[in-house]
């Protein structure tokens, strides 16, 4: 290209040696060109092999990378009739349906734009306010505690409402029974998120009411109270939705397509977990400062309680970690797992349950396990589910569906891997267009920019898409989606997506695992006689 | 020709010195084309993920920038073209100054959001081991390197650029280059 002496001419301005400068020095002008060229040259190559094979992968799927999963509409149309709704069991998870409906304690919005102003990736309040306006009114509050039935009263007058809703122009009524709230013809329908152990019965005489009725999982605490919860919703008119908003993760719908897709091959196991690391994921919850047998109703939190005992604030605060409230993993953790396997796999109740743990770190006095694994089998259509907890290790393991030619991963996204030994995809692998080593697939809801989560807890939570997903890209709280679709309903008919039938699934399931665990044995489901046997 | 004109060309530079000032500038300008290219093409691609990892100085801002979908859409957007067109200039030898001096501000901007300080530890996957020193901090050296070096007038469509005091002032480039 160049010597030594092929740089000193091109200085010279005689006309007699421009023919040479003008040769050399266009070489060295257009030093790089043959470089430029093999770049180009190679560029093209990859980009035509990269697309080749990622055509060839989506070809063979079937399926469209990134592209939107069928995401029903959350709101088919305005939300026409104002609904009055009325909040039983206005507590930690209590608020959180409030606010998803539109109506957030004036003490969290504070404390969200305080968050905010400290790490501007914190968006909950910025998620809260873009909540469409879902044009319902609170107009009932009912707690045993006082403390947290006048937070629901404060909640109906916040300022700061979702869509831009105006303030509401009254106050929401508290009411000391619910049964009282049922009579009143101030509230269309309710949102439950009392302890499990009230589910059932409120369910039914919300039922007997005709008030529609949005309860919080775990269904009910017991096999015979998910009969008469099934049974009296069948025999009403009601709108009933369980709490189950991973319903409306993107990323479940999209698994939801891979499935029917057939991308996996046969599924012969499907793996949930827990693990959480904190007190708090370990119900631990706080004990309010004012709570006292004062201001807690504790003969009324008791109501269908099996044991009754002495005034509790641990039982009060902490309910989780008894049977007499709750079901511990099973009813409050594993049921989520469940559902999501259930909405994407169709798996309705197993065949068999076996589960086994313990309480093998938080010795507090829990009569429920924190550590605790639960084996389902469906012989029918040749699968094991398997759900695997702690509460002492914050190690991350996803939801797995292990087929024979790919597994799937479902959290907040989604990714599909070839299997090393898979039949169908055994050309390709061969040819080096799938690389089982990396995902073949994947599924990001949401990708452009990212959320700061605030707690351990939190964020495991966002991984399962329990607590927020996105529509056209945009951060949604699962929650609210999962509400806006219960009042949908209610206004204009259609299904809910975890319906009284979902519902009843989820419940003898868990209660399965349940009743393995506390009588030691193998349970199975009858399903002629709908009973655990 | 006289003596010293031909030091004037050669910049008092033997002729390895001037290959391999070439050869780098290529290579880099390689780099960050491709750098540029491959991010254009990928859909998936942000620069929140590494914004949002943050630390030293500014830290805080930068973690602000990847919080705000304008912001990022932004940066994205510099980067990107940033990048493609810098590469393109060093690749081609064409204002290769002034694209030196984008490129090392934006290697500076890389390195400040994530030194390698042993007090912090990055998410992100690296692919080697480094403390403080990292491969954007020589990939800036060496375009200092080539900056304080007269490489534009060694090679490239600089060279048809009448720039002031070069040699090639009084001469007519454009001619040649036809």
């Amino acid at each position: 290209m160049s010597d030594d002496n092929l740089t000193t001419n091109t200085g010279q301005p005689s006309p007699a040696s421009e023919d040479t400068i003008g040769r050399r020095g266009l070489l060295k002008t257009l030093a790089a060109v043959p470089f430029f060229g093999v770049f180009i040259l190679n560029f093209l190559k990859k980009k035509a092999s990269d697309d080749a094979r990622k055509q060839a992968i989506l070809e063979e799927l079937g399926v469209v990378e990134g592209g939107p999963a069928v995401i029903p509409e959350a709101i088919s149309r305005p939300p026409g009739d104002r609904i009055r709704v009325g909040i039983i069991g206005n507590g930690g998870e209590g608020e959180a349906l409030v606010r998803s409906a539109g109506f957030a304690h004036p003490d969290w919005v504070e404390n969200a734009r305080e968050a905010n102003r400290e790490d501007p990736r914190n968006k909950a309040l910025e998620t809260y306010l873009y909540q469409d306006d879902l044009n319902v009114e609170l107009t009932g509050v009912c707690d045993v505690f006082d403390v947290r039935a006048e937070r629901g009263i404060a909640a109906s007058q916040v300022q700061e409402r979702s869509g831009d809703a105006p303030q509401q122009q009254t106050s929401a009524r508290r009411y000391l029974r619910y049964t009282h709230m049922l009579e009143s013809s101030a509230v269309d329908a309710f949102l439950i998120a009392t302890p499990d152990h009230w589910h059932s019965q409120m369910v039914v005489d919300a039922a007997n009411a005709g008030k529609h009725v949005y309860c919080e999982k775990a269904m009910t605490r017991t096999e015979a109270e998910a009969h008469a919860l099934y049974d009296a919703v069948k025999a009403s008119d009601i709108v009933f939705q369980l709490g189950h908003q991973n319903r409306q993760s993107e990323s479940h719908m999209k698994a939801k397509e891979i499935i029917a897709a057939d991308i996996l091959g046969p599924i012969t196991l499907v793996e949930t977990t827990t693990n959480r690391n904190d007190p708090w994921g370990a119900w631990v919850w706080e004990i309010h400062k004012d709570g006292n047998e004062n201001t807690i109703d504790w003969e009324q939190f008791e109501g269908p309680a099996p044991n009754k005992v002495p005034f509790s604030l641990e039982r009060f605060f902490r309910w989780r970690c008894w049977y007499d409230y709750g079901t511990g993993l099973s009813g409050d953790l594993l049921s989520h797992e469940y559902d999501g396997v259930n909405q994407i796999l169709d798996a309705g109740i197993p065949h068999s349950a076996v589960a086994s743990g313990g309480i093998y770190f938080f010795k507090d006095g829990r009569d429920v396990p924190d550590v605790f694994q639960a084996v389902y089998e469906y012989p029918d259509r040749d699968i094991t589910f398997v759900y695997s907890a702690t509460l002492a290790n914050g190690r991350n393991r996803g939801m797995v569906f292990m087929g024979h030619d790919a597994s799937m991963e479902v959290s907040g996204s989604l990714t599909v891997t070839a299997d090393r030994s898979s039949t169908r995809y055994k050309e390709k692998i061969e040819d080096n267009v799938i690389r089982p080593s990396m995902p073949m697939f994947t599924y990001r809801p949401g990708f452009k920019g990212i959320d700061a989560m605030t707690s351990a807890t939190e964020e495991y939570f966002a991984s399962r898409g329990l607590l927020y997903t996105y529509r056209g890209g945009r951060r949604v709280s699962a929650y609210h989606l999962h509400i806006a679709e219960w009042l949908d309903v209610i206004r204009n008919g259609g299904d809910t997506s975890c319906n009284v039938e979902r519902g009843f699934e989820e419940a003898m399931t868990c209660h399965m695992a349940t009743r393995s665990y506390l009588e030691g044995r193998k349970v199975t489901w009858d399903p002629v006689r709908r009973r655990i046997v | 020709m006289t003596q010293s004109e031909a030091v004037t060309e050669d910049f008092g530079l033997s002729k390895w010195q001037r290959w391999t000032l070439v050869a780098l500038q290529i290579l880099i300008g390689w780099h960050f084309f491709y750098e540029g290219l491959a991010k254009l093409l990928n859909p998936y691609w942000s620069s929140a993920g590494y914004l949002g990892e943050a630390e030293w100085w500014l830290g805080g801002f930068f973690r602000d920038l990847a919080a705000s979908p304008s912001a990022v859409a932004v940066i994205d957007f510099l980067n990107i073209w940033g990048l493609t067109l810098i590469g393109l200039a060093l690749f081609l030898g064409l204002l290769t100054k002034p694209a030196l001096i984008a490129g090392m501000v934006l290697l500076l901007l890389y390195y400040i959001v994530a030194p390698p300080f042993p007090a912090y530890s990055y998410a992100m996957p690296v692919e080697g081991s480094y403390l403080v020193v990292n491969k954007v901090l020589i990939e800036f050296m060496a375009m200092g390197v080539l900056l304080v070096f007269p490489t534009h007038r060694l090679f490239g469509l600089d060279r048809l650029i009448p720039w002031p005091g070069s040699a090639k002032h009084q001469t007519k480039p454009e001619g040649a280059a036809q």
